[in-house]
C-alpha cells in the first residue's frame, strides 16, 4: 500500500492552512490560492510531491495540469526533492561587482557541486538579483538571506549547516 | 567630498534604524495613521484630487502619475475594485521596497487605507517577491498589528468601511512585478503578462477594476496629506512632487538606500558625504546604470543630471525603478552587460517570440565575445537582435506584449553605443583585455 502524503499532524497544518487559504478569495475564484497553496505544501513536505499537486489542485478546485502549470513556472517550487539546503548565490551585476563570480566558484569546489547540481545535503543553484544589492555580494540558504558576505563569513555559515 | 547636496527632511526613511520602527505603537508615535484620520472625513473623490495636487509619481519604474491612475478607476462599476500593491521588487540594482516592508510597513499600510477608502476598494492583496522572507514576516505581523487595532477589519478607524488586506508571497518570478502578470499571479495563474488596453484600471483582479500601486508609491501617500498637498510637490520639480529612494551599488565606497531630493545629482548621490562618499582608492567611474537594470548606461562625463524622471528621460534613459549600479574603471562592459543579459533571458516568460527567442541569443553572443570567440561580424547581429525586441531610441515602443522586452534590449543598445571600443577590443583580441579580473579585485573574494 502506498505510503500516506501527510502525518496526522502535517495534514491537520494542510487543512488550516488550505482553508485559511482559501477564505482570503471569492468563493468562485478559490484557485486564485494556487501560489499560497503550493508554499503550504512545500513548507509541510519540503517539495511538491504530485500527490501533493493533485491534492492541491483538488482543493483549489482545477486540474492537476494546471497545478503543474504553475509550479514549473516559479523557480522557487521544487518539483523534485532538493538536498537539505538549497543555496541560491546571486550572480548579477552589483554582486558580480563585489566577488559574486568568485564566491559560485569557491562554493563549487568547497560543496564539489557544479551550479544546477544537487546532493543530499545541499542544491547549489546559481540565480538572479535577490534585492541585497546594497549588501553584495549575497546568497540566500532555504529563503534566509545572507548579505556582506567574505570567505571567511561563508565559511563560518557553513560550519553550522549539519 | 564635503556636502553640496540639498538637504532634504526625510520622508520615507525616517524611522528606518531606530529600535522597533516596525511596530504599530512606534509608527502612531511618529504620527502614524493621522494622515488617515484626516482622510476618512473627505470625499473619496478629494482624497483623489489632492494625491493628484501632488504630483506623486508612481515609483516603481515607470512613473506614472499615482491621482491619475487612481481617476481611470470606473466609479459606477456595479463589480468590486481591488487595490494591488506590488511588491515584486526584483530588477538588478533595486532594493528600496524591502527596506520599507522591514523597517516601516504601517507606513505602506496607512497608505493602503487611504487609497483603498479613496478608491472605494474592500479587499487589498500585498504581493511580494518569494524570496523576501524576512520583510514578508514584517509585513504580515504589521497587518495583524492593524487588524487588531481596528485599521482593517469590518471598519477603519470606526468609519463604516469593510478593508481587508492578505499577504501573497510570489514563487520567483521577476516577471511578476509586471502589473499584469502580477494579476495573473494573483490569480494563481503562471505570470503572463496581459495585452494593454483594457488597463487593470476598468479590467484587473477578477476581471474587476484594479488598481497596482508599488510598495514606495503607497508609502508615500500619508505624507501627501500629513504636509499638505501642495507642500508636497513644492518638495519635487513640476511634474514630479515629493523625495524618493534611490539604491546605491556597485563600486563605491557606501553603498545603501538613500532617500534624496529630486534634485540630488547621479555625481552627487556618488561622491556626496552624505550618500556614497565616492569610489574606493585608485579606481574611477567608468558607467553608471541609473535606474535598475533596464534603464539605459550612462558614461561618466554624464553624471551631473538629477535623478527624477523628466532630466533623465532627456538623457535617453530613465529614473525606473530607482537602483543605481556603478562601475569603476577596472570593470569589462562585456562581461556586465552579459550578467544584466542573462537575467532577462532567465526572466521572460517566453510568452513573446521576439522576447523568447532574443534574450538568450543576446546572452549567447555577449558569452562568445567575452569569451575571446567573438567574430567581426557580431556586433552587428547583438544590435539587430535587440532591435528586433525593442528598437531604441524611443523608450517603450518594443515588439512585445509587456516592457520586459525593452528592459532587456534597452541595456544592449546603451552600452553597444557608449562601449563600443570594448566590444570591438574583444573581438580584436580574442580575449577579454581584462583577463580573468573583468570585475577589477574589489571585494573579499579576489
Amino acid at each position: 500500500m502506498a505510503e500516506p502524503l501527510f502525518t496526522s499532524e502535517e495534514q491537520k497544518t494542510f487543512d488550516a492552512g488550505i482553508a485559511e487559504i482559501i477564505s482570503h478569495y471569492p468563493p468562485d475564484r478559490k484557485s486564485a490560492g494556487m501560489l499560497p497553496a503550493l508554499r503550504l505544501l512545500q513548507e509541510i513536505k519540503g517539495w511538491l510531491p504530485p500527490d501533493g499537486l493533485r491534492l492541491v489542485a483538488k482543493h483549489l478546485e482545477v486540474t492537476p495540469e494546471r497545478a503543474m502549470e504553475v509550479a514549473s513556472f516559479y523557480v522557487m517550487y521544487h518539483l523534485k526533492k532538493p538536498g537539505k539546503y538549497v543555496i541560491d548565490v546571486c550572480t548579477n551585476l552589483s554582486c558580480s561587482l563585489w566577488g559574486a563570480e568568485k564566491m559560485l566558484a569557491y562554493l563549487e569546489q568547497k560543496l564539489g557541486l557544479k551550479a544546477g547540481e544537487a546532493n543530499e545535503k545541499f542544491t547549489l543553484r546559481e540565480t538572479e538579483c535577490l534585492a541585497s544589492c546594497g549588501t553584495a555580494p549575497c546568497l540566500q540558504i532555504n529563503e534566509d538571506h545572507h548579505e556582506s558576505l567574505t570567505q571567511a563569513k561563508l565559511d563560518a555559515i557553513l560550519a553550522k549547516l549539519s | 567630498m564635503a556636502s553640496t547636496a540639498k538637504t532634504i527632511e526625510p520622508i520615507i526613511s525616517a524611522a528606518w534604524g531606530k529600535p522597533q520602527s516596525w511596530t504599530l505603537d512606534s509608527y502612531r508615535k511618529r504620527g502614524g495613521y493621522e494622515a488617515l484620520k484626516k482622510t476618512l472625513q473627505m470625499e473619496p473623490a478629494a482624497i483623489i484630487d489632492e494625491v493628484k495636487k501632488s504630483n506623486l509619481r508612481g515609483r516603481g519604474g515607470a512613473g506614472f502619475p499615482t491621482g491619475l491612475k487612481w481617476s481611470f478607476v470606473p466609479k459606477d462599476s456595479p463589480k468590486p475594485k481591488y487595490l494591488a500593491v506590488n511588491g515584486d521588487e526584483s530588477e538588478p540594482g533595486t532594493f528600496k521596497d524591502r527596506y520599507i516592508l522591514e523597517d516601516d510597513p504601517h507606513m505602506m499600510l496607512e497608505g493602503i487605507a487611504i487609497a483603498a477608502y479613496a478608491l472605494g476598494v474592500h479587499t487589498c492583496y500585498v504581493y511580494l517577491r518569494g524570496e523576501f522572507k524576512f520583510p514578508a514576516e514584517r509585513t504580515q505581523a504589521a497587518i495583524d498589528e492593524a487588524y487588531k487595532a481596528g485599521i482593517f477589519g469590518k471598519t477603519v478607524l470606526g468609519k463604516d468601511f469593510e478593508l481587508n488586506c492578505y499577504l501573497v508571497r510570489g514563487a520567483g518570478a521577476y516577471i511578476c512585478g509586471e502589473e499584469t502578470a502580477l494579476l495573473e499571479s494573483l490569480e494563481g495563474k503562471k505570470g503572463w503578462p496581459r495585452l494593454k488596453p483594457p488597463f487593470p484600471a476598468v479590467v484587473g483582479l477578477f476581471g474587476c477594476p484594479t488598481v497596482v500601486n508599488n510598495v514606495e508609491t503607497l508609502a508615500s501617500v500619508p505624507a501627501v496629506f500629513q504636509q499638505g498637498a501642495d507642500a508636497y510637490a513644492k518638495l519635487g520639480t513640476d511634474k514630479s512632487g515629493g523625495t524618493r529612494l534611490v539604491c546605491l551599488s556597485g563600486t563605491v565606497n557606501r553603498p545603501g538606500v538613500y532617500e534624496v531630493s529630486m534634485f540630488t545629482t547621479l555625481a552627487e548621490l556618488i561622491y556626496d558625504d552624505k550618500y556614497g562618499r565616492g569610489m574606493p582608492a585608485g579606481r574611477k567611474v567608468k558607467a553608471v546604470i541609473p535606474g535598475g537594470s533596464s534603464a539605459p548606461v550612462l558614461g561618466v562625463d554624464e553624471l551631473d543630471v538629477a535623478m527624477e524622471f523628466e532630466a533623465l528621460k532627456v538623457k535617453q534613459t530613465m529614473a525606473g525603478s530607482g537602483g543605481v549600479i556603478v562601475m569603476d574603471d577596472a570593470t569589462c562592459m562585456v562581461r556586465s552587460l552579459w550578467r544584466v543579459a542573462r537575467f532577462y533571458a532567465e526572466e521572460s516568460c517566453g510568452q513573446c517570440t521576439p522576447c523568447r527567442e532574443g534574450t538568450p541569443w543576446q546572452t549567447r553572443l555577449l558569452r562568445k565575445i567575452e569569451e575571446g570567440r567573438g567574430e567581426p561580424g557580431d556586433i552587428d547581429m547583438l544590435s539587430n537582435v535587440a532591435s528586433s525586441i525593442a528598437p531604441y531610441p524611443p523608450i517603450g515602443l518594443g515588439n512585445t506584449i509587456c516592457a520586459l522586452g525593452d528592459a532587456a534590449a534597452l541595456p544592449t543598445h546603451s552600452f553597444l553605443m557608449r562601449f563600443r571600443d570594448e566590444f570591438e577590443a574583444h573581438i580584436r583580441e580574442h580575449r577579454c583585455p581584462f583577463g580573468d579580473k573583468p570585475w577589477g579585485s574589489f571585494g573579499d573574494w579576489s
